[in-house]
């Protein structure tokens, strides 16, 4: 019995370690939040993190369905754009002194609104799960986005619906006039959904809703029935990604059709699925850095959303589980204080990765410059390279660079893949000893 | 005194195909019931009956004295009936500690709470480990369902279907695919954890059967052909005939 007292204890100091360990890393997350915009003062960068932070709720509210629950949804972009639509018309009417809402608690509007709109139509969906159910979540989205053309009186057709943040009364001399209030007014709001929905993950209905995405078969022979357990999920989901609407209204205090329609569930989809949906943290970095691809790359190129779609590419076929899922995949490397051998090997992988790139780059940039006619017989330049795509050498030179990247690659990560069984192996004898 | 499972003329046709041809059925309290027959009399089938996944074609099926003809699976598990399947079907993302805190939470009264914390739930909590223990998965309690052996899945499924506090178990073939001695662990633990409680397995490894059984039914063609104590049922010429004298072949 000795052993089952030992496990018991085990069990029970467990919880509050962790939580005196999550505390902290919630204060640093909330320390970083609040320093960020002190180091990046450019107001390109304080809007860059306010949608990053608006993203992070958005993706992370996404997860509740597929990460946690296994629902594929290809509508989340309904919840989280009804929502904004609804705070937008709330600021409107506080403008026109026909409602009384303070600012900072708009995004709460938001989210009633999404949970309203989840308790609707997650009735209807979440009474099937896996390909019916995404079929079903596409289905409303196209019908969502079909209502906001065929109303415009509430969707404001196809100018959407503009509005103005600075109204009702200042509260301690904040307007939300200045983006850095907003992206404040964003963080603090993020910070709260992510201890929440980390929270959710920590009760019985977050547990069963793991359950229920592994086996719903066993799920009901435990007592759950699995409909009801992906109905909660979805309108708790729906009531998150409502409060990233009512702060996205906020933000760039317009509101229009593409809100609602499916461009922005994908988006979702991807920024979850890149960061990796089998951990609470992955949608975090997914939607920071697509976040952060998005509007980067769009500012220097052309062809960015090519970029876009083979990094996904990339990304789903050499790391499905995602980046959280590349870190996860060095935790015991990192506990038995063996990063120190991967490093040389990723190094070399790195720079051929990067000759890889920079090929790829050339030959890209020359096809979209060719395409857009630009400037008669002139180059243009990279990084200070002059590319005349009118001259085969420049083309010559894109292809070799590309074939070197690819060769120095292909042996490059062959030297990693050895490394990673060296050290798999010393592993497997430390455990053995 | 009722009894704890009742059948009463149970069928069961897939389309024109009849699998179960007017069982019943009538298990008491605390007993050791087996029911063997050969592939296709519709043992699997029946179990899928009782526990609510089919819906029945006619009859009534009876838990505790209560109808609980044509109640969801989760109903009929909330009344005190678990049960575990053929094939492994356990929660394999998740730990056995986990696996098995999921089994209780719902016999515990959490229902679909999410403003509660999990692990604070010391009942629950406790319980799962008393499982974990029970089980000799102590060592596994944190490796994920889905990468333990196979004996330590079947083991797992065992303690998933009873954690919740079921009195009404089946088991579904649970020493189907064991070795020997692994075969003798899962009787072992089989044993003790249905202390007390009402058994009702479907079983091939005859060895199992007699060691285990208060009782056993001979399925034949989706009829019983017959009912009795083990040495009875060895005695029945009729089953003999129809069941274990082919099984000597």
């Amino acid at each position: 019995m000795s052993e089952l007292a030992a496990s018991r204890a085990q069990s029970f100091k467990a919880p509050t370690l962790l939580s005196a360990k999550r505390a902290a890393l919630w204060i640093a997350t909330a320390a970083v939040m609040a320093v960020l915009p002190l180091l990046f003062k450019q107001s390109f960068a304080i809007s860059l993190l306010s949608q990053m932070g608006i993203q992070v709720i958005f993706a992370l509210s996404y997860n509740m369905l597929l990460g946690q629950t296994g629902l594929l949804s290809f509508g989340h972009a309904v919840y989280y754009g009804l929502g904004a639509y609804v705070c937008a018309h709330a600021l409107n009417a506080v403008a026109a002194n026909t409602f009384g809402v303070p600012v900072t608690l708009l995004p709460l509007i938001g989210g009633v609104t999404g949970l309203a709109f989840g308790i609707v139509f997650g009735f209807v969906s979440t009474k099937r799960s896996g390909t019916p159910f995404a079929m079903i979540s596409l289905g409303i989205a196209e019908m969502v986005a079909a209502c906001a053309l065929m109303f415009p009186g509430f969707f404001g057709g196809e100018g959407g619906i503009p509005t103005n943040r600075m109204v009702g009364e200042k509260i301690l001399g904040v307007s939300y006039g200045p983006q850095i209030q907003v992206y404040y007014l964003i963080a603090a709001w993020c910070l709260v959904c992510m201890i929440a929905m980390f929270a959710l993950t920590q009760t019985p209905l977050g547990r069963m809703a793991n359950a229920v995405r592994d086996n719903p078969e066993r799920a009901k022979f435990v007592g759950y029935n699995p409909t009801h357990v992906r109905f909660l999920m979805l309108c708790l989901a729906s009531f998150f990604a409502g409060i990233a609407g009512g702060l996205a209204t906020i933000n760039y205090e317009i509101v229009t059709a593409e809100n609602v329609g499916v461009a922005v569930s994908g988006n979702v989809l991807i920024m979850a699925f890149v960061g990796g949906i089998g951990s609470f943290y992955g949608p975090i970095i997914g939607a920071i850095l697509i976040s952060f691809l998005q509007s980067a790359l769009s500012a220097y190129t052309q062809a960015w959303l090519l970029y876009f779609g083979l990094f996904f590419v990339v990304m789903i076929l050499f790391a499905p589980g995602g980046i959280a899922s590349l870190i996860t995949l060095h935790g015991p490397t990192w506990k038995a204080r063996l990063m120190g051998r991967l490093i040389p090997s990723y190094a070399r992988a790195a720079v051929a990765l990067v000759i890889l790139l920079a090929g790829l780059v050339m030959l890209v940039e020359m096809v979209y410059h060719l395409k857009a006619g630009g400037g008669e017989g002139a180059g243009f330049s990279i990084l200070g390279l002059l590319l005349e795509p009118e001259k085969s050498s420049a083309w010559l030179m894109g292809l070799g660079v590309f074939a070197l990247g690819a060769v120095l690659t292909a042996w490059s990560t062959r030297a990693v893949r050895r490394t990673w069984q060296a050290i798999a192996a010393e592993l497997q004898m430390r455990e053995a000893s | 005194m009722t009894s704890a499972l009742e059948l009463r003329a149970v069928h069961k046709s897939f389309g024109k195909t009849a699998i179960i041809n007017g069982v019943d059925l009538s298990i008491t309290k605390g007993e050791r019931h087996a029911i063997i027959g050969p592939n296709g009399a519709g043992k699997s089938t029946l179990f899928n009956l009782i526990s609510g996944r089919f819906p029945l074609t006619a009859g009534e099926i009876h838990l505790h004295g209560r109808n609980v003809t044509g109640m969801a699976p989760q109903e009929i598990n909330r009344r005190g009936l678990g049960r575990s399947f053929q094939i492994t079907n356990i929660f394999p993302r998740m730990t056995v500690y986990e696996n098995l805190r999921c089994a209780v939470l719902w016999s515990l009264g959490y229902r679909y709470a999410f403003w509660k914390r999990v692990n604070a739930l010391s009942d629950a909590c406790e319980k799962a480990d008393e499982m974990v223990h029970r089980l000799g998965l102590s060592k596994r309690r944190e490796r994920l369902a889905g990468v333990l052996s196979y004996a330590e899945q079947r083991a797992l499924e065992i303690g998933v279907t009873i954690a919740g506090g079921a009195d009404v178990i089946l088991l579904d073939e649970p020493t189907a695919g064991m070795s020997h001695t692994e075969t003798e662990q899962a009787v072992q633990l089989i044993h003790s954890v249905t202390q007390g409680k009402t058994l009702i397995m479907v079983e091939h490894d005859m060895s199992v059967v007699f060691g285990l059984a208060d009782r056993i039914s001979v399925l034949v063609y989706g009829k019983v052909l017959a009912c009795d104590a083990p040495t009875a049922i060895r005695a029945n010429p009729a089953v003999q005939e129809a069941y274990l004298g082919a099984m000597e072949h």
